[in-house]
């Protein structure tokens, strides 16, 4: 096991940030944490990267104990917090160089590593990062998070606050780190991302809702859904809510996605039903369960 | 219903020096509909948007807002518009009490009014007790719910949101999106500025801009079958590949 | 060692990279020192004064002689009657008037005693002050002549007043202080920005999960802020040697050492403060409001420690900067060697030991 948590709690004040966690990531894998805002997933990191002290459970990282080893620890990990921490007022090419140094290495030496992450800002080598665009400081905080080439890497949230274009190519980046043999834990609050993943810990008011992969945590969501759609989305969603078969209605861009309480439901049941609430152009199909669609049912 | 237009947007330019932050964007959007206003970190929809509301003044082209021409009346504009951001919605060390007197203040609403419409609200959120809370102490699901209600306050023509439901949790983020869908059905326009596409998805209508300019504008059904997308962030994906 | 010269390389970076920080490092003490210098002084020049001389003699005469000659003073108007003393005052004419008694001369060599008095406008205390101190130095000067052909020695008054600064230059007093407070600033408020930097941009995490020590990561933060508070010390003595030709009257080397010995002061309260603060903003206010404050107000930098009440006097032991201040003095106006600056040098030493302590106590390698 590459990482592994054992009943971890951690309390803040009156804040119950993490309860009662455990999971495993072997090693090589690709593993996320899958949850909202403030559901504990920074406070998960910091304790493995030794910053911080759990109040309760046992934690190993590579082998190496985040309390007693915690000097080790910090040699063999990779960390990326949730802000992109660089240097704003030191050039791209400084920043990876203070990173090298400070780790013992330099960068020469693990060029290998992050070369087709950094040869993308290299030609931005002489700007300050400070002036970069989300996804060019988000590959560079990920070169200074590889140089010294870690054995497990930890990224927070890498994927907040950055473009479409350079989510899709970060992840197309992991892929390929992850092939070098680099174990990886990654969190994320966009559930879309979660089916990247070779399996994911689904998380929420510090608690796990759910470990697998992402096929089987979708496969073993227990209903069938439907996409339901008609002219005025307020009023669809009113009258689905208030009919009595209704087992859960939620939004879900264009559509609403539907579930029914009763095993042998008939679509053509709730096309009636809506047509006699005077709904215009309805569509009803059944549609693919998606990660979000198994989070919202665990988390109700 | 929504027969007239609410914003009106011919040839905008907005130039910083030799930058073209916004290049002769041109749109309308109805009353009561949900417009998505999409585009990467730097593709000038902020500063569209700030000149949208009045705070910044266009270079050149023509912009009406709830029937105030931008260049002329941004003041008229401001009272007749609400704002919601991620970034700073309310204040943390005030209760919620405290914040919707405040908000209420500001757009000129009586006292009367405003304890009518805090009850309203109260009601409707179902707040109870954490009327009287500090809002710092609030999860961010509620902060969202509760800002997105105070931009309502005052009864605007128009609601615009800056990046609302990033890192919301999914259940929060349907109540929030039901809380806009029951607005806009209620007659208020809601103009939603944003990066996340999965949000796109839940507009009437979307706008993406690249580069300064409105590369696409159409249902996001019709641009997944345009883009042949299953969603909206590959139409972004394949129209942003383009671009560059 | 690789690694922690490539921490100092990045901190300097840092700092020849923000204009602002440049400016408080660079700026700052040249015109502290030019401001207190020029423009905030004690020293009067060409103050209008009226005369009433009651006995009209040659020594009145040579006196006032020598007070017009001086350029401290013009003699704007002479008076007859005590009346009149009063009316120049409300008329704001004259900030002093100088009375000679009646028969000056006569009782100056037959009772070897003759009265001067002098009336200055104290709605500005310091300039009054100022000016009696002149004019007591000039009469002083005057009266130091005429004993040479005297075998009795007249009275003379005020003569200790002037004997560290006979030309009662201020600047000469505010060196030391100026000195003091730039030390401060640089040492403690840039370093505990410094730091409180990194822990608000996210990098502090980072370099806490790196194999750096949290001790190197200090050191490293502290030793370019040694490097430049030493550069200003220099800086600052120079300008006070060749702009106002003010003598450096003990040694260099006991100063530099004690100069060094605050900067370590200064910085070990620099980390404390970044301990405690969360962001730059908290840093910055704390070492405004608790350490430059005081520093100016309690240290005896411009208020004499000894005219303060008795708790603010028992508060002002705790100051460092007083200390400093005291042996600054010593070495720079006095010349006094170590013998006598050791009790306030041991001081230092311990409060600086002590910080130190406190602040590695605190110094978290986590982040709670």
């Amino acid at each position: 096991m590459s990482i592994s948590l054992q009943h971890i709690s951690k309390s803040f004040k009156t804040v119950n940030a993490v309860n009662d966690v455990s999971f495993e990531v072997k090693e090589g894998e690709l593993f996320g944490l899958i949850g909202p805002d403030g559901a504990g997933k920074t406070t998960i990191f910091r304790i493995l990267t030794t910053l911080l002290f759990a109040d309760k459970g046992t934690v190993t990282v590579a082998g190496f104990d985040v309390v007693d080893d915690y000097k080790e620890i910090r040699n063999h990990v990779g960390y990326m917090p949730g802000k992109f921490s660089l240097y704003q007022d030191l050039t791209v090419e400084e920043n990876l160089d203070f990173f090298a140094t400070i780790f013992g290495t330099t960068i020469e030496e693990n060029y290998e590593l992050i070369k087709d992450i950094y040869v993308q800002i290299e030609p931005f080598k002489n700007r300050r990062a400070g002036a970069l665009s989300g996804g060019m400081k988000q590959k560079l905080a990920l070169s200074c998070a590889l140089i010294h080439k870690p054995k497990v890497l930890f990224l927070d949230e890498p994927t907040t606050g950055v473009d479409p274009v350079s989510r899709k190519e970060f992840w197309e980046m992991l892929k390929r780190l992850q092939q070098k043999g680099i174990t990886i834990l990654v969190s994320t609050p966009y559930m879309d991302e979660a089916e990247l993943c070779d399996r994911i810990a689904l998380i929420q008011h510090g608690k796990i809702l759910q470990i697998d992969t992402p096929q089987e945590i979708i496969k073993h969501y227990p209903k069938k859904i439907f996409d339901v759609k008609a002219d005025n989305m307020y009023r669809l969603l009113e009258s689905l809510k208030s009919y009595e078969h209704h087992y859960s209605v939620y939004p879900f861009g264009e559509f609403v996605h539907y579930t029914d309480k009763r095993e042998d439901f008939n679509p053509q049941e709730l096309q009636q039903y809506l047509e006699a609430k005077n709904h215009q152009n309805i569509k009803i199909e059944i549609t693919k369960t998606t990660i979000e669609d198994t989070f919202m049912e665990l988390a109700k | 219903m929504k027969n007239y237009n609410v914003i009106e947007v011919e040839n905008l330019t907005k130039k910083f020096g030799d930058f073209t932050a916004v290049n002769s964007i041109s749109f309308e959007v109805k009353k009561g509909e949900i417009f998505g206003f999409l585009g990467a970190n730097g593709a000038g929809k902020t500063t569209a948007m700030k000149m949208l509301i009045g705070i910044a003044k266009p270079t050149s082209g023509k912009a009406q807002v709830a029937g105030f021409d931008v260049f002329t009346h941004p003041e008229d504009i401001k009272k007749n518009i609400g704002y919601m951001s991620q970034k700073f919605a309310l204040y943390d060390d005030l209760t919620v009490k405290e914040n919707i007197t405040f908000f209420g203040g500001i757009y000129g609403l009586s006292r009367a009014k405003i304890k009518e419409k805090r009850c309203e609200l109260v009601e409707e959120l179902g707040l109870g007790d954490i009327v009287n809370e500090l809002v710092g102490s609030l999860p961010l699901g509620w902060k969202q719910k509760i800002s997105f209600s105070i931009a309502l306050l005052h009864s605007p023509t128009i609601v615009f949101l800056d990046e609302p439901t990033g890192g919301v949790d999914p259940i929060t983020r349907r109540q929030f999106w039901e809380m806009i869908y029951k607005s806009a059905n209620n007659g208020t326009t809601i103009f939603v500025t944003t990066h996340y596409m999965d949000e796109a998805e839940y507009c009437d209508r979307v706008s993406i801009m690249v580069d300064g300019k409105i590369e696409a504008l159409d249902t996001p059904k019709n641009l997944k079958e345009k883009y042949n997308a299953d969603n909206m962030n590959d139409v972004f994906l394949k129209l942003a590949r383009n671009s560059s | 060692m690789k690694r922690f010269i490539g921490f100092i390389k990045k901190e300097f970076y840092h700092i020849f990279r923000d204009k602002r920080s440049l400016f408080i490092l660079f700026g700052m003490p040249v015109a502290q020192i030019l401001l207190f210098g020029f423009a905030i002084t004690n020293e009067i020049n060409n103050v209008d004064i009226a005369i009433f001389d009651k006995s009209n003699d040659a020594t009145t005469q040579e006196i006032i002689h020598k007070i017009s000659a001086s350029k401290y003073f013009s003699i704007k108007q002479h008076i007859t009657n005590e009346a009149e003393i009063e009316t120049v005052f409300q008329k704001g004419k004259v900030l002093a008037v100088l009375v000679f008694e009646k028969d000056f001369k006569k009782n100056l060599t037959k009772e070897n005693s003759a009265k001067v008095h002098i009336i200055t406008d104290a709605t500005d205390p310091n300039t009054a002050n100022s000016i009696t101190n002149y004019i007591s130095a000039i009469i002083g000067s005057y009266k130091m002549e005429i004993n040479k052909n005297v075998n009795l020695e007249y009275q003379i008054e005020t003569k200790s007043r002037m004997v560290y600064n006979p030309e009662l230059k201020s600047v000469f007093m505010f060196v030391p202080g100026v000195m003091t407070i730039i030390l401060m600033l640089v040492s403690a408020m840039m370093t505990s920005i410094s730091i409180t930097r990194e822990k608000e941009l996210g990098t502090m995490e980072i370099l806490l999960v790196s194999p750096l020590k949290p001790f190197q990561v200090i050191v490293g933060k502290v030793i370019p802020y040694i490097f430049l508070s030493i550069i200003n010390a220099i800086v600052i003595v120079l300008l006070s040697i060749f702009i106002f030709k003010m003598p450096i009257q003990g040694s260099l080397f006991l100063l530099a050492l004690e100069s060094v010995l605050f900067i370590i002061t200064s910085l070990s309260l620099g980390i404390l403060i970044s301990t405690v603060s969360a962001t730059q903003q908290t840093a910055m206010m704390i070492s405004l409001m608790g350490l430059m404050l005081p520093t100016i107000l309690l240290s005896g930098f411009i208020f004499p420690i000894s005219s303060m009440p008795l708790p603010l006097q028992i508060i002002s032991n705790i100051i460092p900067a007083k200390w400093f201040i005291i042996i600054l003095k010593g070495i720079m106006l006095k010349g006094v060697g170590l013998a006598f600056i050791w009790k306030e040098t041991l001081i230092l030493a311990g409060m600086t030991l002590f910080f130190i302590a406190l602040s590695i106590k605190k110094y978290k390698i986590r982040l709670e």
